[in-house]
């Protein structure tokens, strides 16, 4: 097994995310990225889980899993309450605080 | 596993059987005592959700508020009576995930004194009729039932349950002993302010754009301060804050793992501290979100960053200070500056208190990153101060108000010095400590940090923190001039009288920023009790 692959993969998923994060505008596709984003983090648990010889990088991505749902769950409320409201879930048109 | 075999043996062998002893696979009970405080905050919300649950309407804010307080206070009494008999050098408690020491024990102290004027901003209901809270979230701004809601008495009184969520996740966030740990601590008192955010009752749809904003950027920060997490992972081949720092010691490990890893950690940190690039979250939603939570932002989320990276830097990466200190330097820097300047462009009193943070977030990291026993005191020292003035400014800023909420437009606090003097003799003296004048806490807190920052060798750093300073006393000053020699304009604000809580609150506030400022020798002794555990 060469871990450097998966680093690299993981890397690369965080980068979409990030980069993601920033261009998108919809905000369920924003917060989609940033969910893909914690994946890759857990891609680099394991791998260094594997690497170490050790579970602590596969139990932490349990945790992970376990804080991105609750995340998941209190996200879309909110988005959810400005989509109502504006009938829209773009992140540019919420722009009445600024400057 | 050996007792087992030894006895397999001994079974095959034939021999007469020995009196096996027996197996123990009993883990010793937790040491409790040191944490009280924390699982006191957190049962008390877990009573609060069922409160929520099984109480009805009407009774549930009285019984919400006696709650609170009733934890509040309890956590406050564990606290003390463990201190009298606390080990020294700290310990450790729930199998080694949270580490007790000095200066966790300060924050905790500090986290829970300010919980307490919250919490009491929180309850009031003589400002705003029915509170500052929304009596029923789910109903859609601009509506029929909207318009019935702003004067209905009611509120989501699920904002005390999450309330004590939130500050037991900071008071475990400051005392982590790993960065799983943290981690979770992290959410934990970031998701209960992602929804409070967006509960205020007026200006629904600022509030519920700051709660988006607040929880995109706050769950951007984290993926960061996750990512770090795992390659620190990768490097040491733990999380734990100690065996970090005993990983960094000489090792011929990979150092792209470390100081990229260190690096999106404390980004993630930054954020949550809100200093200087990693700012921008702060003004909109300080200024959104319903004041009494601002209040709590402002206050405990500060204290609580700064304690997680105060342990951070100081634990796990005191031996590589060399190479990341510079980087830091600039952080504080650029933190300052935003600050300083972008504060004298703002019209809006709670966006300037939040780039006033943003500034002071910087002063902060000056002690932070002095790894001194000093630096750590003076940085605690200064975490106390600053929540307490910071807790009274919004007290205040939550009195003046118009017919439609808040008046918290600087051109409607023209003149308020002659339709209330008190009002604004409180609002000036709680100005001029945030500006650092002597005789306030602020003016000892900036001096006892700049003072260990050229002790470490900082002197640069501390002249740039002077004119800062001086850039950002400006824009208090001139709030300070405009309530004072400006004609009052003809419909301008009302200033509310408040009710019990809310003067508590604001007295709370301005007495211990009174207090540290003639006195502070108690505060100070106190914060220079000891170090981190694990140093």
């Amino acid at each position: 097994m060469t871990p450097t692959y998966y680093l690299l993969l993981s890397a690369l998923l965080f980068t979409i995310g990030a980069v993601g994060v920033l261009v998108r505008r919809n905000a369920i596709v924003v917060f989609m990225c940033i969910e893909l984003m914690l994946n890759a983090v857990n891609l680099t648990l394991v791998t260094f889980a594997r690497l170490n010889g050790d579970l602590h990088g596969q139990v932490m991505g349990f945790f992970v899993m376990v804080v991105a749902a609750a995340e998941v769950v209190v996200g879309l409320a909110i988005i959810l309450s400005i989509f109502r409201t504006r009938r829209t879930a773009s992140v540019d048109d919420s722009n009445l605080l600024k400057y | 596993m050996s007792v087992m075999s030894s006895a397999l043996f001994l079974a095959q062998g034939g021999g007469p059987l020995a009196p096996a002893p027996a197996p123990e696979f009993s883990i010793d009970p937790p040491a409790l005592t040191a944490v009280w405080p924390v699982l006191i905050v957190l049962g008390a919300a877990c009573v609060g959700v069922l409160f929520e649950a099984f109480l009805p309407r009407h009774q549930r804010w009285p019984a919400q508020v006696i709650l609170s307080l009733l934890a509040l206070a309890g956590a406050g009494v564990a606290l003390a009576t463990y201190l009298t008999d606390a080990p020294a050098g700290g310990e450790t408690a729930i199998f080694d995930a949270l580490v007790v020491d000095r200066p966790a024990l300060f924050l905790w102290g500090t986290l829970l004194a300010l919980a307490l004027g919250s919490v009491l901003l929180i309850a009031d209901r003589s400002v705003e009729p029915g509170g500052a809270f929304v009596a029923t979230a789910a109903i859609r701004p601009g509506t029929v039932q909207d318009r019935a809601q702003v004067t209905a008495t009611g509120m989501q009184t699920e904002v005390f349950p999450l309330t004590l969520f939130a500050l037991g996740g900071m008071m475990i966030f400051c005392a982590s002993n790993d960065l799983l740990t943290m981690f979770i601590a992290l959410e934990v008192l970031s998701l209960p302010l992602y929804l409070m955010c967006g509960l205020a009752r007026r200006r629904r749809l600022l509030s519920q754009e700051a709660a988006v904003k607040y929880f995109l950027l706050g769950a951007f920060a984290s993926a960061f301060f996750l990512y770090g997490v795992a390659l620190l992972y990768g490097y040491a081949g733990s999380v734990r804050l100690s065996e970090i720092s005993a990983a960094t010691a000489g090792s011929d490990r990979s150092d792209t793992l470390l100081f990229a890893g260190m690096g999106l950690l404390v980004v993630g940190l930054l954020f949550k501290a809100s200093v200087g690039p990693f700012h921008t979250w702060t003004p909109d939603v300080y200024q959104g979100a319903p004041t009494p939570i601002t209040a709590f932002m402002a206050a405990c989320t500060k204290v609580a960053a700064f304690g997680g990276i105060l342990r951070v830097l100081q634990v796990a990466f005191e031996s590589t200070s060399w190479e990341w200190r510079g980087v830091l330097w600039g952080v504080a820097i650029v933190s300052m500056v935003i600050g300083a300047i972008l504060g004298l462009t703002q019209t809006d009193v709670k966006r300037m208190i939040a780039y006033s943070s943003v500034a002071h977030a910087g002063f902060l990291l000056i002690g932070a990153i002095a790894l001194t026993e000093k630096g750590l005191s003076a940085t605690l020292f200064y975490l106390l101060t600053y929540g307490f003035t910071t807790l009274a400014a919004f007290g205040v800023v939550s009195l003046v108000r118009d017919g439609s909420g808040e008046a918290t437009h600087l051109s409607q606090w023209a003149g308020l010095a002659k339709r209330s003097p008190l009002v604004a003799g409180v609002f000036t003296f709680i100005l001029l400590a945030l500006a650092g004048i002597p005789l306030t806490s602020g003016f000892v807190g900036k001096f006892v940090v700049f003072e260990a920052a050229i002790d470490d060798g900082m002197a640069p750093l501390v002249v740039v923190a002077l004119i800062a300073s001086a850039v950002a006393a400006f824009f208090y000053l001139r709030v300070i001039v405009l309530m004072y020699f400006s004609e009052p304009a003809a419909d301008g604000p009302t200033v509310t009288v408040p009710g019990a809580f809310t003067t508590a609150a604001i007295t709370l506030g301005v007495l211990v920023t009174l207090l540290l400022g003639l006195a502070p020798s108690f505060a100070l002794d106190w914060a220079a009790g000891g170090v981190f555990a694990g140093r």
